[in-house]
């Protein structure tokens, strides 16, 4: 790692001011990704700032329909909260699917949205699920926040405070898995919702997380798993690497969401 | 320089480390407690997990730094008055080891375990939770074993259980 500085700021304000004061700065959540990067050199901050000592960050409440997940709440927590598993039983089990036990203890959910990994977990719950993303300025609809590969709607000092759900109709996430790095090889996030069936593909797309919206018209139309039977993902759109080719990735996006629909109980 | 105190082992421990400092640096390299090990260094193969404040880390993938106020436990952490605790114990009457490099690692994810599931525990569930940790000799099946014999022993005696 190159060397950095160190700062650990008790308020979100102070760590905004930071961000805007400082030269290089970076924000450090669970650092699951953060520290791998740095320590292969692929980034130079001047500064770390630590988020995981202010407060308001962390927690888990609902208030009327709305779960509301602190940015620096760590998997884990997310993955055996009460609340979660009562307001929305799939989010928990998608927390509890990320990286390892260890990785969990440590990974946030801001941290997570925030790098927008094109094979992370939690982006397609947010797209999936319709999330608000709170930030220390504005509030963003998850529709409006990933951008692409790593890239979101987050301005340079913008930092997120928390993550809001609604309350959804049934749903269920399933991924396969890469072996090594447990990222997903596809994740597919199904919500059967009042207003239709909702889609959210993470893994795949070639620009990061998105809605697989012919999968969404045919289960709208009618909700069971051979209702993907006559639609395929344009493998032109899937990524295609060392770990699968396009081709690959765009059947297992299929085979996900057929166990996704199959778990709802289509 | 930043000055970190935090609690290793049950005891107090101050220093001056470089922020870039990885946790299982500080441990091994200022603390000498070369029980923890780094395998990959990439947070995938467990050998370096400790417990902070209670769970299971990779500390190749956490800040001294971070760590600072925090109550760090180590492999060097559980033995008591020279006797084993129950999970090492079990490693070593069910063969749960081979070169014993990752040893450490799965110790104390295997303690962290017991923690978070209670003391019976099925196959499925040891593996299942053991995903963050590798092995390259055994084949897993007898440290699956220890766990189990281990996590039922520290069931049976609170006590140890507790020890951490």
């Amino acid at each position: 790692m190159y060397a950095f500085d160190y700062q650990r700021p008790s308020f979100s304000q102070d760590a905004v001011s930071m961000m805007r004061s400082l030269e290089e700065p970076k924000l450090l959540a669970g650092g699951q990704t953060l520290l791998p990067t740095l320590k292969q050199r692929l980034a130079q901050p001047g500064t770390l700032v630590d988020l995981s000592r202010i407060p308001d960050l962390s927690g888990i409440s609902v208030a009327g329909d709305v779960l509301r997940i602190g940015a620096m709440t760590r998997h884990a927590e997310v993955a055996t909260s009460d609340l979660v598993h009562a307001h929305s039983p799939a989010l928990a089990e998608l927390a509890g699917m990320i990286g390892d036990p260890a990785v969990r203890n440590r990974g946030t959910i801001g941290g997570s949205l925030a790098n927008n990994d094109p094979s992370a977990d939690y982006p397609a719950a947010a797209l999936a699920l319709g999330a608000t993303l709170v930030t220390d300025r504005r509030r963003l609809a998850a529709s409006d926040f990933f951008r692409g590969l790593f890239e979101t709607a987050l301005e340079e000092d913008e930092l997120i405070l928390a993550v809001e759900f609604p309350k959804s109709g049934p749903a269920a996430y399933r991924k396969f898995r890469n072996p090594a790095s447990r990222y997903a090889m596809a994740g597919v996030f199904v919500v059967r919702g009042a207003d239709g069936v909702r889609v959210a593909v993470t893994g795949v797309g070639q620009e990061g997380v998105f809605r697989w919206k012919e999968a969404e018209a045919a289960l709208t139309a009618r909700f069971a798993p051979d209702a993907l039977e006559g639609i395929a993902l344009d493998p032109h759109t899937a990524m295609s690497d060392l770990h699968g080719d396009g081709a690959y990735r765009a059947q297992l996006t299929k085979v996900m969401a057929r166990r996704a629909v199959e778990a709802i109980g289509g | 320089m930043t000055k970190i105190s935090l609690t290793v082992n049950g005891k107090s421990v101050s220093a001056e480390v470089e922020p870039r400092t990885l946790l299982v640096q500080f441990l091994r390299e200022k603390l000498l407690l070369t029980g923890t090990h780094v395998g990959c260094d990439t947070s995938q193969c467990g050998a370096c997990v400790v417990h902070v404040d209670g769970s299971a880390v990779k500390s190749c993938t956490m800040l001294a730094v971070q760590a600072d106020g925090a109550r760090v436990t180590t492999i060097e952490g559980i033995a008591q008055g020279g006797v084993l605790h129950p999970m090492q114990e079990a490693f070593r009457e069910h063969h749960g080891l081979q070169c014993g490099f990752c040893t450490p690692g799965m110790i104390m994810s295997a303690l962290d375990m017991v923690n978070r599931l209670g003391p019976i525990l099925d196959e499925s569930a040891i593996r299942e939770n053991l995903d963050g940790n590798l092995c390259r000799c055994t084949g897993y099946h007898n440290i699956v074993k220890a766990i189990a014999a281990g996590a039922a022993a520290m069931g049976a005696n609170p006590t140890r259980a507790a020890a951490e």
